[in-house]
C-alpha cells in the first residue's frame, strides 16, 4: 500500500522525534528544506527503515545543529561542505562491514540519506557525489535545491537560473544577472547509468513519496533533486514555498520525472502549462531582470528553453521506454 | 635500534611491511586513493581484499579528500578505518585531517613522506607531514621498515585508548623505506589481533537507540572548550604511549619510546633527526667514534605530541646540538629545529645549537654531509640563528 | 549555564537527540496562525507542510483531526494558511495577542 497523507498523520501525529527532525531548529520561517527532510524521512520510517543522515555544510546543517543543540533524533553526521557523499560512502560501507564482522545484526534496515544544498551538489561536492554513485553505494542523496549559496547570503551557484539576481552575479547596467543556464544535475547524475535519479517538488507530495519509496527499493545509489524555495533570497512571502513550487512544475521550469537505469519517465504531465513569466513574476529575485528594457526578449528565450527541454524529455521517455541499461 | 633476528625476518619493502600490518589489523573499512610513493601499500592491501585474506570493505575513492572523508564517516560508526597517502594527497586531505582529529576519531594513517609540490616532485622529504603538524594528529616517524610495521600496529592501540581518541600518522620515508627492501620480523597474526583487541566504540553513529549528532556548528560558546579537550588528549597520549610501548615490547621484544638515544652516554655533540636518515647518522657516529670524537644521536620517534621532557633530559648540558630537518619552514626556523630549540630554553645548561636543512625533494644525504655538520659543532662553529644546508649547491 | 571543557562529550558530539526543543522559536513570530475550526476539513495539509512541526493533531479517532498550533515553535511563516484549501487558517498580527 503506497504511503499516503492520512497514514503518515496517524503514524507520526505530534511525534516529530519519530520522524527524525524536531522543533527548535533555526531555519528561516517558511523554509522548504525541513519540509524536504520531513517528507523523505517519514517515508523511510513508515516503511520500517532506520534513517542515518549525512549533511553537507549549508543552511540546513547550520540551523539544525547549533552546539549544544541538535534538532535531529536520528543518527547524524556533518563532515564538511564538499564531502557529504564521500562521508556517507564511508558510513554505508562501515555498516556493511560491521554486519559482515558480526558487530551489527545482519537484518538491521538502515536508510542512508545525504541532504545537501545546490552549492554542495552542483559545484563543490560534484566530484564526491560522482564517486559515490559510480561506486554504487546504497545511499539516497537528496539535493535541496534553493538555487544559490543562500547560507552565505545569496551568491550565484551552478544551479542559479539565468537572470536571477545574486550578490556575485547581480543584475547590473551592463550584465543582466547570471547569463549562463542552470546546470542539469539530473542528467549529470543519470550519466552514471546505474542509478535512480528523479526530480521532486513539495507541491506534489504523492509523487515525492513514491520517488523516495523507489529510492529505498532501488538496489544502488539514488539521487533526488528537490525543488526547495528560499523565501529569504528568492524574495517571496514567508508562506509561499509551496505555491512557488507548484508554479515551477506548472510552467515546465521544474519538470517532475525520473531516470531509472537509463529509462526516462515523466511522472507528471500537466494537460496545460502556464507561461514561464508566471513563475518569474512573483519572485523578487527576478525583479531586476524584469525591470530591464530587454526583459521581454530574455523571458522569451527562457520560455523557448523550457519548452525545448520539455520536448526533449518526452522524446527521451519515448526513446528509452523498456530499454534499461542493465 | 631494535635488533632483528634475521632467521625470523623476511626481506620486504616498507610498503609491504605496512600493508601487512594493515592486513593483521584487518580494519573494517579502508578507503584509499593511489599516489606515488604510497601506491604499493594500497596495491598490496587491495590484493588482500580481493583474495579474501581480510574481510575489510575497501572503498576505491576518487580522491584523497574523499578517502579521508569516507574514513571519517566509517570511523564515526565505531568501525576501524584506515587510509594511507603521500604529499599532495595529504595536502588535499588537509581540511578533513583536521576534522578527523577534532571529531576524535582513532584513525591510523601511514604517510609515505614525499615532497610537496611545487614544483612537482615524487621523492622523499617531510614537507607533507610537517604541513599537518598542527592538525591534532599524533605523528610518528619510522627509521626502518621494521619500525614502520611496528608503529602502525602500536599506533592503533594508542589511538583507540579512551583517554586519547586521536588519529595517528605513521610517517615512513618515500622510496627510501616504502620501496627499499629490508629485513622485517612480522608478529604472528593472532598476536597482533590480541594486542589490538576489539575496538572500543564511543558514540557509534549507527546506534539508532542512542542517536548522536556528529559535526555540529560550534561557535564561540563551545569551540574553544573542544579545542582544549584536544590539547588534553595530546597530553594523555604522552601518558599512555609508554604503557602501550611496554605492552608492545612484551609481545614483540622491540622497544619504542618518544625518542631513541644512540651512544649518548658520554656524547658531547648530538645530532637530532627524524626518519630513515637516523641510520646514516648512526653510521657516521660510529665512524667518528672510532676516531675518538664524542658524538651521538637522538632520534625523534614521536613528533606530535612533541616529547619536550625527553628532549630536555637527553640534551641538557651537551656542548653542541645539531638538528637535521628534511623540510623548511619558509620565513621561520625549520620545524624540528624550532621545536628542539624551544624545548631547550628552560634547561640548566643550554647547548650550542645549529640548524641544518637537507634532502629536500629526495636529494641524497651522504655520510660526508652529516660528518660536516658534526665537524661544525666540534669546532664551535654553530650559530643558533643561522640555517645551513647539507647537499645543496651554493 | 555554559559548561567547562571537562563536562562535555569529546569530539563535538551532541548526545541529546532533539535538544533543540529547549530553544523556543515561537518567540520569532510576527504573525500568528489562528484556526477557524468551522471551516477546517482536517485534510492534514497544514500538518504535512509545517516546516516547524508546529501543527497539533489528534489521531486517536478513525481520521486524524487538526486541533491547533504549538506556539512554542510556530515561527508564523503562514505556509499552513497558504496550503489550506478552505481558508480555515488566518494569519493575524502577533501584537493583537500581546496581552496573553
Amino acid at each position: 500500500m503506497p504511503v499516503n497523507l492520512f497514514g503518515l498523520a496517524k503514524t507520526f501525529e505530534n511525534r516529530a522525534e519519530d520522524i527524525g527532525l524536531v522543533q527548535g531548529h533555526r531555519l528561516c520561517p517558511g523554509c522548504a528544506a525541513p519540509i524536504v527532510v520531513k517528507f523523505s524521512l517519514m517515508v523511510a520510517r513508515k516503511l520500517g527503515y532506520e534513517p542515518v543522515v549525512g549533511l553537507a555544510t549549508g543552511c540546513l546543517e547550520v540551523s539544525t545543529t547549533i552546539y549544544p543543540y541538535t534538532a535531529w533524533t536520528v543518527p547524524y553526521i556533518h563532515n564538511a561542505f564538499e564531502n557529504s557523499a564521500a562521508t556517507m560512502s564511508g558510513v554505508e560501507t562501515a555498516a556493511r562491514a560491521l554486519k559482515k564482522f558480526g558487530v551489527l545484526p545482519k537484518d538491521k534496515k538502515y536508510a542512508f540519506f545525504v541532504f545537501a544544498g545546490d552549492g554542495g551538489t552542483y559545484d563543490i561536492g560534484l566530484q564526491s557525489l560522482s564517486g559515490m554513485i559510480e561506486r554504487g553505494h546504497k545511499v539516497i542523496y537528496i539535493l535541496y535545491d534553493n538555487e544559490g549559496y543562500m547560507n552565505t547570503g545569496n551568491q550565484r551557484s551552478g544551479s542559479t537560473p539565468t537572470g536571477s539576481n545574486t550578490t556575485t552575479a547581480p543584475v547590473g547596467k551592463v550584465i543582466p544577472g547570471k547569463v549562463q543556464l542552470k546546470k542539469n544535475i539530473v542528467e549529470i547524475v543519470a550519466g552514471h547509468e546505474y542509478v535512480y535519479a528523479a526530480t521532486v517538488s513539495i507541491s506534489d507530495p504523492n509523487d515525492f513519496f513514491s520517488k523516495i519509496e523507489k529510492s529505498l527499493n532501488f538496489d544502488g545509489p539514488s539521487f533526488i533533486a528537490a525543488f526547495s524555495p528560499c523565501v529569504r533570497f528568492w524574495r517571496i512571502p514567508d508562506g509561499a514555498a509551496n505555491s512557488i513550487s507548484k508554479l515551477a512544475v506548472e510552467t515546465k521550469y521544474w519538470p517532475l520525472y525520473e531516470v531509472e537505469n537509463g529509462v526516462y519517465r515523466v511522472t507528471r504531465k500537466p494537460r496545460q502549462f502556464k507561461p514561464l513569466i508566471e513563475f518569474l513574476k512573483p519572485q523578487g529575485r527576478f525583479k531586476p531582470l524584469l525591470s530591464r528594457p530587454d526583459a521581454d526578449e530574455i523571458v522569451q528565450r527562457l520560455q523557448e528553453y523550457v519548452d525545448r527541454r520539455w520536448e526533449r524529455l518526452l522524446t527521451l521517455e519515448e526513446a528509452t521506454k523498456g530499454k534499461p541499461i542493465r | 635500534m631494535n635488533n632483528i633476528d634475521l632467521k625470523k625476518a623476511r626481506a620486504v619493502t616498507g610498503a609491504e611491511a605496512v600493508a601487512n600490518a594493515m592486513r593483521q589489523i584487518e580494519p573494517h573499512v579502508v578507503a584509499a586513493y593511489p599516489i606515488t610513493p604510497q601506491t604499493p601499500i594500497v596495491e598490496y592491501f587491495a590484493k588482500f581484499v580481493s583474495d579474501g585474506v581480510v574481510r575489510t570493505e575497501m572503498i576505491p575513492v576518487e580522491s584523497e579528500h574523499s578517502a579521508m572523508s569516507a574514513v571519517v564517516g566509517a570511523a564515526a560508526t565505531g568501525a576501524r578505518a584506515m587510509t594511507a597517502t603521500s604529499a599532495n594527497g595529504l595536502a588535499l586531505m588537509h581540511e578533513v585531517v583536521y576534522i578527523a582529529a577534532s571529531s576524535r576519531l582513532p584513525i591510523v594513517m601511514p604517510v609515505v613522506n614525499r615532497a610537496l609540490s611545487g614544483p612537482i616532485n615524487i621523492h622523499c622529504d617531510h614537507s607533507d607531514a610537517m604541513a599537518e603538524r598542527d592538525s591534532g594528529w599524533v605523528q610518528f616517524y619510522a627509521e626502518s621498515n621494521q619500525e614502520a610495521y611496528d608503529l602502525t600496529i602500536l599506533s592503533l592501540k594508542l589511538a583507540e585508548d579512551e583517554s586519547v581518541r586521536l588519529p595517528v600518522m605513521v610517517s615512513l620515508d618515500g622510496f627510501i623505506l616504502s620501496h627499499g627492501v629490508e629485513p622485517v620480523e612480522f608478529l604472528p597474526d593472532e598476536v597482533v589481533k590480541e594486542f589490538i583487541g576489539e575496538p572500543k566504540m564511543i558514540y557509534p553513529l549507527l546506534d539508532t537507540e542512542h542517536p548522536v549528532t556528529y559535526g555540529p556548528l560550534d561557535l564561540y560558546d563551545y569551540y574553544f572548550e573542544h579545542k582544549r579537550q584536544q590539547v588534553e588528549a595530546m597530553e594523555n597520549a604522552k601518558k599512555v604511549f609508554p604503557k602501550v610501548a611496554e605492552e608492545f615490547y612484551k609481545v614483540s621484544g622491540r622497544k619504542y619510546d618518544f625518542v631513541e638515544p644512540y651512544k649518548l652516554d658520554d656524547a658531547e655533540y648530538v645530532m637530532v633527526a627524524l626518519g630513515s636518515t637516523n641510520s646514516t647518522i648512526k653510521y657516521v657516529v660510529d665512524w667518528m667514534r672510532e676516531e675518538g670524537f664524542k658524538v651521538g644521536a637522538l632520534k625523534v620517534w614521536m613528533f606530535r605530541p612533541f616529547p619536550k621532557a625527553q628532549i630536555q633530559k637527553y640534551l641538557n648540558g651537551r656542548k653542541g646540538v645539531v638538528v637535521l630537518d628534511r623540510s623548511a619552514s619558509f620565513g621561520a626556523e625549520a620545524p624540528l629545529y624550532e621545536a628542539v630549540k624551544s624545548a631547550l630554553y628552560n634547561v640548566a645548561i643550554r647547548p650550542q645549537m645549529g640548524s641544518y636543512v637537507y634532502g629536500l625533494g629526495g636529494r641524497d644525504i651522504l655520510p660526508e654531509h652529516i660528518r660536516k655538520a658534526f665537524e661544525d659543532a666540534l669546532s664551535g662553529n654553530l650559530i643558533a640563528d643561522e640555517q645551513r644546508y647539507l647537499g645543496l649547491r651554493e | 549555564m555554559l559548561k567547562s571543557w571537562k563536562e562535555i562529550p569529546i569530539g563535538g558530539v551532541v548526545d541529546e537527540p532533539g535538544k533543540s526543543r529547549e530553544y523556543k522559536t515561537g518567540t520569532w513570530r510576527v504573525l500568528r496562525p489562528v484556526l477557524h475550526l468551522d471551516k477546517c476539513v482536517h485534510c492534514m495539509f497544514c500538518w504535512l507542510y509545517c516546516p516547524d512541526m508546529a501543527i497539533v493533531i489528534d489521531s486517536s479517532g478513525q481520521k486524524p483531526k487538526m486541533i491547533g498550533f504549538n506556539y512554542n515553535y510556530c515561527k508564523g511563516c503562514g505556509l499552513c494558511a497558504d496550503v489550506c484549501p478552505t481558508n480555515a487558517i488566518e494569519m493575524r498580527p502577533e501584537t493583537e495577542f500581546a496581552e496573553e
